[in-house]
């Protein structure tokens, strides 16, 4: 177990540098980016503190010097925290991030907690009352929710509750609260907008957690341990939840570690784009399309390691669940 | 004797075929789906310009103006077979401050199937046509409009841009799945074919590129894209990110699916009679593995399509003029374009319907690719 885990643990470190290297030539490969057009107005206006400005732009990011060695300033600063400014907000990558993580983690784990307490006990039913009209019903709306797409969801609630009920979802506050401190009113007022999104960004989710649910499950409870459960004179419901069910959900513990994880810091980034929510994935998409590259690249490098941390840890997990794996 | 092994060959893998479209058309779904998916590749991506009423460059005098109802009468206001649109009446609405349209009930402009078209065109660019599928009768009603699905900010039909942008939407998932198909396989069998270090590489290449989450590289990626560049060439370095990003998967699958082949007794027969690599490759081994990446690309189809939307809807994407789905959404995407001009998201339900119809026709392909599987 152990020479299992190291293993992956240095698998999970090159592969780090490798993408630290690879983000850093997304920060660099813009022409038209705003250090760029920061130092052209800098230029221009040509004065002393001006010249000073660039002076100090050009130590701080090793302008004159090659690319590799730009990029050791970079990665070293960033492994000690300073991730570099961003221009569009002119304040440190650091604090801008800062600011938003909360509520980034808030909705993620809404969206997870939503996704599994939904997607699990359907898929059950769906597997133990195969082909019945109500699995029928959810393998139809499972389907569905597989080819529609959070953003274009989230455009459609939109348009529902805007013009239909007449009431805004833009955003996880009212307009009383938005700069309000923490009261238990604002915290009443931020339950009220945040299920909107939690369950947009949970329908593809759900639909996929259901289907992977429900063909486990069926392929599990015609093996000869679930049979020799219920001929033991086991209850239906014990055979079926804690036999079946804890080996049919191995895939989902995988599908959890690389694919939920990563939306702790992007996730969702487009439903959070049209919902207007405060957390990191509006932000990472704003910054690409001003091409602040500093921030992009600091988020892009979370999202990649969250991938990672979480591939790693759905390995581990599944190894600690299942001996064979250990083995190999 | 070779001859007949030919004739053979072929007859056991028509009796496959049959079989796969035998059990394919027993899944309605899935036919359905297949049907769809043919329409709209036939109808945005090769007869755009036949079907769409009004050409991609048409901007009329109505701005954002609300989609007209159908109704049945003629000319005169009495009853017909034929539908009719009213006409529009501007109005400028005080209370809102904007300019809004009312539905003038004396002007009637009845439709048409094959009507003239205000100005000949050429279909795909080298076809010349005068006639589009449907429209306003111009010889019954001179002057008429219909915009069935509204105008946007600009005034153009929304009906039109929708099919125009069919087709940009369409063929980049095509381009890109052909292009993810022919990188994806060939580094696939070379990989699973030759294995060792070459293998390696490639292995840990798809490795690299599957850490990266989709969405998040190919924005990184398309947000490099110069702005300066041409709309076009934009196009294209987008299908060739796509195809960048994609074709691990695939290559993953198909190396497994090598790797299982060449261990069979045909290949080794085949080996052992002296083929070359090339033919070991392209005769006996990725054949075999057709049915499954037939499969596969069906399935990756809609994903790429919807890449090209959520990007063109951010605005990293396609950008005007080319007409996307997701340029068309992207006017759509602020709350007063959703409360002022709803029929703006009328490409929505497009968009939706093309990724299920390729979710259902992949689904059915798997199902029948494997005829001797139970049920």
């Amino acid at each position: 177990m152990l020479s299992y885990i190291l293993r992956r643990l240095g698998y999970a470190a090159i592969m780090l540098v490798l993408v630290s290297f690879v983000s850093f030539l997304i920060i660099e490969l813009p022409p038209g980016d705003y250090l760029t057009k920061k130092l052209q107005d800098l230029q221009a206006r040509g004065d002393r503190s001006a010249e000073m400005r660039i002076d100090e732009y050009r130590v701080r990011y090793g302008l004159d010097k090659p690319l590799m060695e730009r990029y050791w300033i970079w990665i070293s600063n960033f492994v000690k925290g300073d991730f570099g400014e961003s221009f569009q907000f002119e304040r440190p990558v650091t604090e801008i991030l800062g600011n938003r993580i909360g509520f980034t983690v808030l909705m993620a784990v809404s969206v997870i907690l939503v996704q599994w307490l939904i997607a699990i006990p359907v898929g059950v039913y769906s597997a133990t009352h195969q082909y019945s009209i109500g699995d029928q019903i959810i393998t139809t709306l499972s389907f569905i929710g597989l080819g529609m797409p959070g953003f274009l969801l989230a455009l459609l609630v939109m348009f529902f509750a805007m013009v239909v009920l007449k009431q805004e979802v833009s955003g996880l506050f009212s307009q009383d609260f938005k700069d309000a401190p923490w009261t238990i009113a604002k915290f009443i007022d931020l339950l009220k907008h945040l299920w909107i999104p939690a369950l947009v960004g949970s329908v593809t989710g759900i639909a996929g957690l259901v289907r992977i649910m429900r063909g486990n499950l069926l392929e599990t409870l015609g093996q000869p341990f679930v049979e020799a459960a219920r001929a033991r004179g086991l209850k239906n419901s014990t055979v079926t939840w804690k036999h079946a069910v804890r080996v049919a959900i191995n895939p989902l513990i995988i599908i959890l570690g690389s694919e939920t994880l990563p939306s702790v810091v992007a996730g969702n980034a487009l439903v959070a784009t049209v919902l207007n929510l405060p957390t990191v994935g509006p932000l990472y998409v704003s910054a690409l399309q001003s091409q602040d590259m500093y921030l992009a690249g600091t988020v892009l490098i979370f999202i990649v390691f969250m991938t990672l941390i979480g591939n790693l840890l759905a390995d581990l997990m599944l190894a600690a669940l299942d001996p064979r794996i250990r083995l190999e | 004797m070779v001859e007949n092994t030919k004739v053979e060959q072929e007859q056991i893998s028509q009796a496959y075929l049959a079989l796969v479209w035998w059990k394919f058309k027993k899944n309605k779904m899935a036919v359905i789906g297949g049907i769809i998916v043919v329409l709209f590749y036939l109808l945005c991506g090769v007869l755009a310009e036949f079907v769409s009423p009004y050409p991609l460059q048409y901007q009329s005098d109505y701005l954002e103006a609300r989609p007209q109802r159908l109704v049945f009468k003629n000319t005169e206001g009495k009853f017909s077979l034929i539908p009719a649109v009213y006409g529009l009446e501007e109005h400028l609405d005080l209370v809102m401050r904007k300019r809004t349209y009312m539905v003038d009930e004396t002007q009637i402009y009845p439709l048409a199937l094959f009507p003239k078209a205000a100005e000949p065109y050429k279909l795909l660019g080298f076809i010349p046509l005068k006639r589009h599928l449907f429209g306003v009768n111009l010889k019954a009603a001179p002057g008429g409009y219909a915009f069935l699905f509204g105008t946007d900010s600009l005034g153009r039909d929304v009906l039109s841009r929708i099919i125009f942008g069919g087709r940009l939407s369409l063929l980049i998932g095509l381009l890109g799945q052909v292009g993810t198909l022919v990188l994806g396989s060939v580094m696939g069998a070379i990989s699973g074919y030759y294995g060792g270090a070459v293998d390696i590489i490639v292995q840990r290449l798809t490795e690299f590129f599957g850490a990266f989450p989709d969405i998040p590289l190919f924005m990184a990626l398309a947000a490099a894209i110069p702005i300066k560049w041409s709309p076009i060439l934009v196009y294209f370095i987008l299908t060739l990110i796509l195809i960048f990003i994609r074709w691990g998967g695939l290559a993953r699958q198909v190396r497994g699916l090598i790797l299982s082949l060449r261990e069979r007794e045909y290949v080794l027969a085949a080996q052992s009679a002296g083929a070359s690599d090339a033919r070991l490759m392209f005769r006996h081994l990725l054949p075999g593995t057709l049915s499954h990446i037939i499969v596969i690309a069906t399935l990756m189809i809609p994903g790429m399509i919807l890449s090209e939307t959520a990007l063109s809807f951010l605005g990293l994407g396609l950008r005007p003029p080319l007409t996307s789905w997701g340029v068309l959404l992207q006017e759509v995407s602020t709350v007063r374009a959703i409360r002022f001009a709803p029929w703006l998201l009328i490409p929505l339900p497009f968009v939706v319907l093309a990724v299920l119809a390729f979710n259902m026709l992949g689904d059915g392909l798997r199902d029948a690719m494997d005829p001797y599987g139970g049920r």
